[in-house]
């Protein structure tokens, strides 16, 4: 798994099996894909591009100029999962939404995992992403993660890794969406001859998932909505096509007001109570009143009207802190804590490089690993070892030297590759899978696949579209 | 409905009215230009009073030559009215007000966006100006065909096209405001003729000089003019015209939501009083005081409608 030094060591690929042949989730797309014309699928694929600029599925880079507007590259050769695959897969996802779920609750009430000694205690306490205001509180249903998408990567045919829980506001599910939405209309002939699962009930499982929360002051059918920065955020696309999907106003917070212990939208007819906010501001910005007094992005006095039962926030405040790099190495530790059983999907072994030992040993060995901030997304401010040069190691050094207690470091994982669509023909890049997880009290729904994001360039292993990073469409196939 | 949703619907419509308005101006006034160079520099100056931008211009450049205020009308950022800005404030809007459209609608207000950044990228060279505005006015036609053909009758629809004629009303008045001295002298002198080609013009920026020939026959007086752009019911630029949709799609806004609002009152005020002519008293009165007072009343009830709507808080 480690990549060692100066030497080579092959990855594994999900369509071609090292000893040449296709393996098995891939037979039938091949089988098409040989018979197909390279001329028309490129073809395709630049419709597919003008496609996404009509539909308006851009993105603005922060810190770019006014107008720059990007794509997120789209490949046309989907990621194809098998059925037994996924179930193996989805099961272990559920393991682990449920374990954050409960280590929330259990967080924010007794701490009895920190009583236990599992979790250390100033690993909570001294957190930025902890909210102290949480404290003893119910959020409805008892549901803390009502969203999150669980980061996995490939390292081999049955090896499986969590690289990440996004808890607080995970992006993407919109390209999940939109890419299946492509293809069909590109290769509608594909999905006759492959029995594909279907993503397209993503946002009636949400909305249904959401209502299913609704606080104690709700009467009647419950009113969601959906809380944007904006129009200049960069996953405003998102935030409009869920609103548009699930038949929810799309608000912000200068729409919203709190009358009479309620969240009410100021309409065309007069304020209108919400019952259930999915909101895309994070925990900061949610209320002036009782955040940062600055942020114009919330609704002041809406955690009041949130502790009094008023409103369903979803994803809860202070879920931030079941998502955190530095709590992530304790995720086995959390899981079994709660479950009673062993961790299905492994973590990626991780270095705290807040322990001295750690840091020396990540000191040492820095060229062959990859270094994250603790509170760091997006793959900003991320070192990847190998890819580095001398300068840029020596730099990251100092960084990490100076505060160690901001970073962890990890392997430089050999991530699978899958064959991406070139005018050369067909040429393996590195893939992560992002799959979408609801939790109601009703259940845990997964949607079959997820965001498979692909480094679009040669040997690259950064998957992230704020660094060059391309989508495909996901398969799961039925069985 | 969300307010700010209908407050953009309502926006988006008005730019998008806006950008096809000034492509029809700077048509007329390049075509003055281009035919009377002596009067050209005069002509590009109401261009930019119609438009609203002229002290802008002025702060900015020296004189009036064609290129410069071509460049300033299609291209500049410093200009909110030029249609690069304008487009982008539709396609803003239109954005901000995404769920409350169809799929259709916003992509065609994608694509017009698309397209004319495209377009004008670089500054249009004077002989391609002709199809640079005809192009303009394609990608309105194009939205405003995915509108008409795509979207549900409700609330919605009637705050855009609240929009639309509320700023086609201030166009058309405008045209009127900055043009009404040339309509005066022949009123006042029964029997000489008005500048052809200055009559012309002014109904060129409205897309109607055959219209007009084909009411009116040959006969070119300032009372038919002011009668066809004042009164004239079928003819779809007119204030008459554009005051009678707006009192329709507040009545039927009223009707939605069953609440009566001032809005609907001023806009009936409006289409019957104001509008109810004859031309002959509305010369009498003063076109120029006629005209300023129309133009107030039209944002007293642009005002009225974000109030009574609560676009804003």
């Amino acid at each position: 798994m480690l990549r060692g030094k100066g030497r080579r060591i092959s990855f594994f690929d999900e369509m071609t099996s090292q000893e040449g042949g296709t393996r098995s989730p891939y037979r039938e797309y091949c089988g098409w894909f040989e018979a197909e014309d390279a001329t028309r699928i490129q073809r395709k694929a630049q419709q597919a591009e003008a496609l996404f600029r009509t539909t308006g599925i851009t993105f603005n880079v922060y810190g770019a100029a006014d107008g720059d507007e990007r794509l997120i590259p789209f490949d046309v050769v989907p990621r194809i999962i098998s059925a037994s695959e996924w179930r193996r897969l989805s099961r272990g996802i559920e393991q682990r939404v449920r374990a954050l779920n409960a280590f929330l609750h259990d967080i924010y009430h007794r701490q009895e995992i920190l009583r236990a000694g599992r979790v250390p205690t100033d690993l909570i306490a001294g957190n930025e992403a902890f909210l102290p205001m949480m404290m003893g509180l119910d959020p409805p249903g008892g549901i803390y993660t009502h969203i999150s998408g669980t980061d996995i990567v490939r390292t081999g045919a049955d090896e499986f890794y969590v690289l990440e829980d996004n808890a607080r506001t995970p992006s993407g599910v919109s390209y999940m969406l939109e890419n299946r939405e492509t293809m069909l209309q590109m290769f509608p002939e594909l999905f006759a001859k492959v029995p594909v699962r279907e993503v397209s009930d993503y946002p009636i499982n949400l909305l249904k998932s959401l209502a299913a929360c609704a606080p104690p002051a709700c009467g009647g059918t419950p009113t969601v909505a959906v809380l944007t920065p904006g129009i200049h955020n960069s996953a405003y696309y998102e935030h409009s096509f869920l609103a548009d999907h699930m038949g929810a106003e799309l608000v912000e917070g200068h729409d919203l007001r709190v009358i009479d212990g309620r969240v009410a939208m100021r309409t065309t007819q007069g304020y209108k109570a919400i019952d259930v906010v999915y909101r895309r501001v994070d925990d900061d910005f949610l209320d002036p009143l009782n955040f940062r007094p600055d942020s114009m992005l919330g609704v002041p006095g809406i955690w009041d009207v949130y502790r009094a039962g008023g409103i369903t926030i979803a994803n809860a405040p202070g879920t931030g802190i079941a998502d955190d790099k530095a709590l992530y190495s304790y995720m086995p530790d959390i899981i079994e804590f709660y479950t009673g059983e062993k961790a299905l999907l492994p973590n990626v072994p991780t270095w705290r490089c807040s322990d001295p030992e750690h840091l020396r040993e990540v000191l040492d060995r820095l060229p062959e690993l990859v270094v994250k901030e603790v509170h760091g997304s997006g793959g900003y401010g991320m070192l990847v070892g190998p890819a580095a040069s001398k300068k840029e190691l020596a730099a990251f050094r100092a960084k990490l030297e100076a505060n160690p207690g901001n970073y962890i470091a990890q392997p430089t994982l050999s991530l699978s590759t899958v064959p991406i669509f070139t005018k050369k023909g067909l040429a393996p890049r590195h893939v992560d899978l992002r799959p979408f997880v609801l939790m109601s009290p009703q259940g845990v729904t997964i949607t079959p696949g997820g965001l498979t994001r692909v480094a679009m360039t040669k040997g690259s292993l950064v998957v992230n579209s704020s660094q060059g990073g391309g989508t495909k469409d996901t398969w799961v196939l039925e069985d | 409905m969300l307010g700010k949703t209908a407050g953009s619907l309502f926006w988006m419509a008005r730019y998008l009215e806006r950008s096809e308005n000034n492509a029809r101006l700077i048509d007329a006034g390049f075509r003055i230009a281009l035919t009377r160079s002596s009067t050209a520099a005069a002509e590009w100056k109401s261009v930019l009073v119609t438009a609203g931008v002229n002290q802008a211009f002025k702060a900015a450049h020296g004189d009036y030559s064609s290129a410069r205020v071509i460049d300033f009308l299609l291209r500049d950022p410093a200009n909110p009215s030029s249609i690069l800005s304008v487009i982008k404030l539709a396609r803003d809007n239109a954005r901000t007000a995404r769920t409350a459209l169809t799929r259709e609608t916003w992509e065609a207000v994608n694509t017009s966006w698309m397209t004319l950044v495209a377009l004008l990228k670089r500054p249009v060279r004077e002989d391609d100006l002709p199809d640079v505005l005809t192009t303009i006015r394609q990608q309105s036609a194009h939205v405003r065909g995915a509108l008409n053909g795509t979207m549900l009758r409700n609330d919605g629809y009637h705050f855009a096209l609240l929009g639309t004629f509320l700023e086609r009303a201030d166009n058309t008045a405008r045209i009127l405001d900055v043009k009404y001295y040339l309509l005066l002298p022949s009123v006042a002198h029964i029997g000489t003729s008005i500048d052809n080609v200055q009559w012309e013009t002014i109904l060129r920026s409205v897309s109607a000089h055959r219209a007009y020939r084909w009411l009116y026959g040959a006969e070119i007086s300032a009372l038919k003019i002011a009668e066809f752009l004042i009164l004239y019911r079928q003819m779809p630029r007119s204030l008459a015209f554009c005051c009678e949709r707006m009192e329709d799609h507040l009545a039927q806004l009223q009707r939605h939501y069953g609440e009566e609002t001032e809005a609907w009152r001023l806009a009936h005020a409006l289409s019957h009083e104001k509008l109810a002519g004859p031309i002959q008293s509305i010369f009498d009165g003063g076109l120029h005081q006629y005209v300023t007072s129309f133009l107030r009343d039209t944002a007293a009830l642009a005002r009225q409608v974000e109030r009574d709507y609560r676009f804003v808080e």
